[in-house]
Order: C-alpha cells, then structure tokens, then sequence
C-alpha cells in the first residue's frame, strides 16, 4: 500500500513537471545506461532534481536517488514524505558540528549498494547573476573514495525563471535538462584541478546546450 | 445531409489523404532505403505520423462539442504562451504579471468565450490586460528594459491566447440558416489554413527556387507560396458545402486566410531567427513546437472570425 501511495506521489510530481516545463532531457555525452553513476548539476531551485529524475527513464529513476539536506527535508511531515519516501534521497547533515556520520560515507554507501546519486556540489541554490557557483569538496571526496564510477555533468537550463526563490506559483517555461560526456578522476589528480574541471564541464555543456537549440 | 453526415464525410476526407500521404512517406523511405538515411523523408514522415495524432486530437475534441474544442485551444493557448514566454527576456519582476497571464486571463479569455460574451472577449486582453499587466510589473520597482518586457508579455497574450481564442470563438456566431454546423466552420478554417501550409512546404520543395526572405526564413520561397496558395485555396473553394458560404466567397475567404496564414508563418520566423533558434520547442515530433504548427492559424483566426461575423452573423 505504502509503495502504491509512494508511486502514485511518483507520478503526479513527474507529470506535474512536464505540465509546468515540458521538460526535455537531452543525452548529448552519454546514453541512459542503467550503471551507477554520479550525475552532478547546477542547482537553482528545489524542482532541480525533479527535472532530472522526471527525464530519466522509469528503471533508472527507480535507481536514482537525490542528495539532499536534511535539515530542509526533515523540516515537516510533508518534506520527509516526500524526501524519504517518493524521491528516496540520501539525506545529509550540512551542518558540520551537528554531524553524526560522514556524508561521503552515507554516499559511498548509496552507491555500493547499487543506486546512482544526483549531487549539486555548489552546495546551496544559486539565486545570482553567476551562471555556476564555486564548488563544495564534497564532488572531491566522493570521487576519490570511489573512483570507478563514472561523474556526469547535468546542465539544468531556465529552471531559475520558473521558480525563483521566495515566489510561490511557478510560471510555465520549457526547461531542458542537458547530460555530457562521463568524467573520472585521475590517480594523482589533486582536488582543486579536478573541482575545476568538473565546474569547467558544466559550464561547456552550457554553451553545447545553447548552440544546439 | 445532416451536420453529422458533413462532418463523417469530411473526417473519412481527411482520413483518406493521410493514408495517401503516408503511403507516399512509405515508398519514398523503401526508394531511398539503399542510399542510406534520408533526412529529408524521415522529417516528411515524422510529419505525417504527428498529422495523424494532431487530426484524431481535434477529432476527439469535435466529438465533445464546444467543450472539447474550448478545451483543446485553451490547451494549445497554454502551450503556445509557454514556448513565447521562454524566448523572452522577462525578468524577476514580471513573476507575478506572467502567473496571471498564465492562471487567469487565459482561462479567463476561454471562459468568456464559453459563456459566448462577445463584448468582453473581444477587447478583454487588448484593453483590460494590456492596462493591467504593466501595472503589476511596475509595482515590483524593477525598471530594467521596462518597455521591451511589458511589450513581450502584451504580444505573447495577444498571439498565443487572443488571436488563438477566435477559434472556438466561430462557435459563437449566430449565422442564420447555419444552425448546429458550427464546428464545420472551424474544420474548414484549420483544414484550409494547414493544407496551405503543407501544400507551400510540397510545392517549395518540388519548385522552390526563388527566397523570398532569405534572412527570415531560408524555406519559403515564391513558388512555394504561390503553389500552396492557389492550391489551397482550390481545396477551400471545394469544400463550400460545409460553409455558410457560396463556392466563390469559399474561394474568396481561403485566399485571405492562406496569405495571412503565410505571413503569420513569416512573421513568427522573425521572432525565431531573432532568439536564434530554429523552432519554438520540441513538442510535435517534425515539426517543432505548437507555435510552429499554430503560426499560420493565430494570423488566419481572427480576420476569418470578424469577416464572417460582418456579413454572415446575423
């Protein structure tokens, strides 16, 4: 019962996306193949990980799961049904000093147990002109604990207009959801050359994005 | 014959030329099979596979009456404002002015239409949008660009839901001696304005040598527009017998609206080439976006709905 309420939930935020966005994923570096994968994005609005899971295929989003603060998702009854139920996120402390596990431990976990996971490493929503943030470590650290699984950059176009923050109706725009070419990290790759060239492949597939409309 | 046999034998019509065309589609993709794909007839035959679901849609929609087809163009309103609005430049400030394009004049509009109040749906986005748009804009304090923002929601409304409106807005003309045949009026307004549109892209592709807006639009060419205006116009004029019209005021009323059907294609081409992209969106699988589709119909819609409310309504 639990799952068919959870399925339902599913489908109504997925078909709701497309309603508002007429969202379209666009495979144009990889193909959606059902491996484990970290796929890792812009991050402008809460809707960010419903545009990507809603554009997966249903195997891979039954597979994919987001991570999330869970300061923001335990927050009320309705966030943590949704955040632990329907969307399955692996819910991190973001704050540092309240922290009881490490959040690359919970990750690496997720994907050993065979889950794809979708990561914002700016950390927080991007409300400013920048087009992209500086990155957390945390992409970093991930990687290098589990350096077989392959990095891939999402780009998220308009969602920002849709929904800016502090608006409660969201305005219907199409949104794309762009996927690039996989990247790995290198053996002795050290943290700020390989935070630069994972920001660097987002901001590419930016400007692929936009050439190919 | 009654409506209904009208209305069979012109589905059955439009029926029978879709299983020409895509028996054409067929030949063509087996023909050209051993030179590898073809761009060309896998696009024609994208188009015909999207014909075929577009016609059932509005066939569906006619089986429901007025409130199937109020609903299907309220439908193609939404989808259409949404492609236009992505292509513009709004900003932050015009969130609350676009939620109420959005989620009150157009249902609004519709709604209006519905309850057939012709003197308010008539100006209602012209005059009470138009004023009160820019006044929820200018309340947010943002004055970036502030003229080129409030024009782009204003036009947006005015192509996309306005002129679209005058569709099922037919519905609502009370043409004596037309009673209940209604929806005939707006198939033959939509078949002759879309075969315009298909016959210009064959005879373009057939004929077509001479550009002539090179910088708008690199498909349309005299030939095209000529051939596919003639013809079908010859189309309209052969379907008099589902108009309150005699054949040649048939022949007269397609000629008006396959030219403003093909400069409501021109003029949309302008916007696209200006935003530098080549289609509106993604949603009907070879031929692009709604407002690809709907281009030639938003121009074509409201000039067919006052002519013939100025000398057929009673």
């Amino acid at each position: 019962m639990a799952s068919l309420i959870d399925m339902v939930a599913a489908t109504a935020v997925t078909g709701l996306a497309r309603l508002v966005t007429g969202v379209r994923g666009n495979w144009l570096g990889c193909a959606p193949d059902p491996r484990v994968r970290i796929y890792f994005a812009n991050h402008n609005s809460h809707g960010d990980f419903v545009l990507i899971w809603t554009v997966l295929p249903p195997a891979l989003r039954r597979t994919t799961r987001p991570v999330a603060g869970a300061d923001y998702w335990l927050a009320n009854g309705l966030r943590r049904f949704f955040g632990e139920s329907v969307f399955r996120a692996v819910l991190i402390d973001r704050i540092a000093e309240k922290r009881q596990e490490d959040p690359i431990a919970v990750m690496a976990a997720a994907l050993d147990s065979g889950s794809s996971l979708i990561l914002f490493p700016e950390g927080t929503r991007n409300t400013g002109q920048e087009p992209l943030l500086p990155f957390k470590t945390g992409l970093y650290h991930l990687a290098k604990a589990r350096s077989s699984v392959e990095l891939v950059p999402v780009w998220i176009e308009n969602l920002n207009r849709v929904m800016p923050k502090g608006e409660v109706v969201p305005i219907p725009l199409l949104c794309t959801v762009t996927f690039g070419a996989p990247l790995c990290i290198s053996d002795n790759e050290d943290k700020s050359a390989f935070l630069d060239r994972a920001r660097e492949a987002l901001l590419a597939l930016r400007r692929d994005q936009e050439d190919g409309r | 014959m009654t409506a209904t046999e009208h209305s069979l034998a012109l589905f059955a019509g439009v029926v029978g030329v879709l299983v020409i065309a895509s028996t054409i589609g067929l030949i063509l993709k087996h023909r050209y099979a051993a030179s590898g794909p073809n761009a060309v007839i896998e696009n024609l035959n994208s188009r015909i596979k999207a014909w075929w679901v577009m016609v059932f849609a509005v066939g569906i929609a006619f089986l429901f009456g007025k409130a199937g087809v109020i609903a299907l163009f309220g439908f193609a309103s939404f989808a259409s404002l949404r492609e236009f609005i992505t292509l513009t430049a709004t900003r932050r400030a015009d969130h609350r002015a676009l939620a109420i394009a959005f989620f009150a004049v157009l249902p609004l509009q519709y709604y209006l239409i519905w309850i057939e109040w012709y003197g308010l749906y008539s100006i209602f986005i012209p005059v009470y949008a138009f004023l009160l748009l820019p006044i929820v804009a200018a309340l947010r304090g943002d004055p970036t660009a502030f003229m080129p923002r409030v024009a782009e929601v204003q036009w947006g409304l005015m192509i996309c839901v306005f002129c679209l409106s005058h569709v099922p807005a037919l519905l609502t003309l009370g043409i004596p001696g037309y009673e209940g045949r209604h929806l005939l009026l707006i198939a033959f307004l939509v078949i002759v304005v879309q075969s315009s549109d298909v016959l210009q892209y064959v005879w373009g592709k057939l004929l077509g040598r001479r550009k002539i807006a090179p910088d708008l639009s690199p498909s349309k060419t005299l030939e095209g527009l000529v051939g596919g205006v003639l013809s079908a116009t010859l189309v309209g004029t052969a379907l008099w017998w589902i108009t309150p019209f005699s054949p040649w005021q048939a022949g007269a009323m397609s000629l008006i609206v396959t030219l403003m059907g093909f400069f409501g294609g021109l003029v949309m081409s302008a916007i696209k080439r200006d935003r530098g992209v080549k289609d509106w969106g993604q949603m009907i699988e070879g031929h692009g976006g709604m407002l690809d589709r709907l281009d030639s119909v938003v121009f074509a819609a409201p000039i067919f709905f006052h002519l013939t409310r100025y000398w057929w309504a009673a």
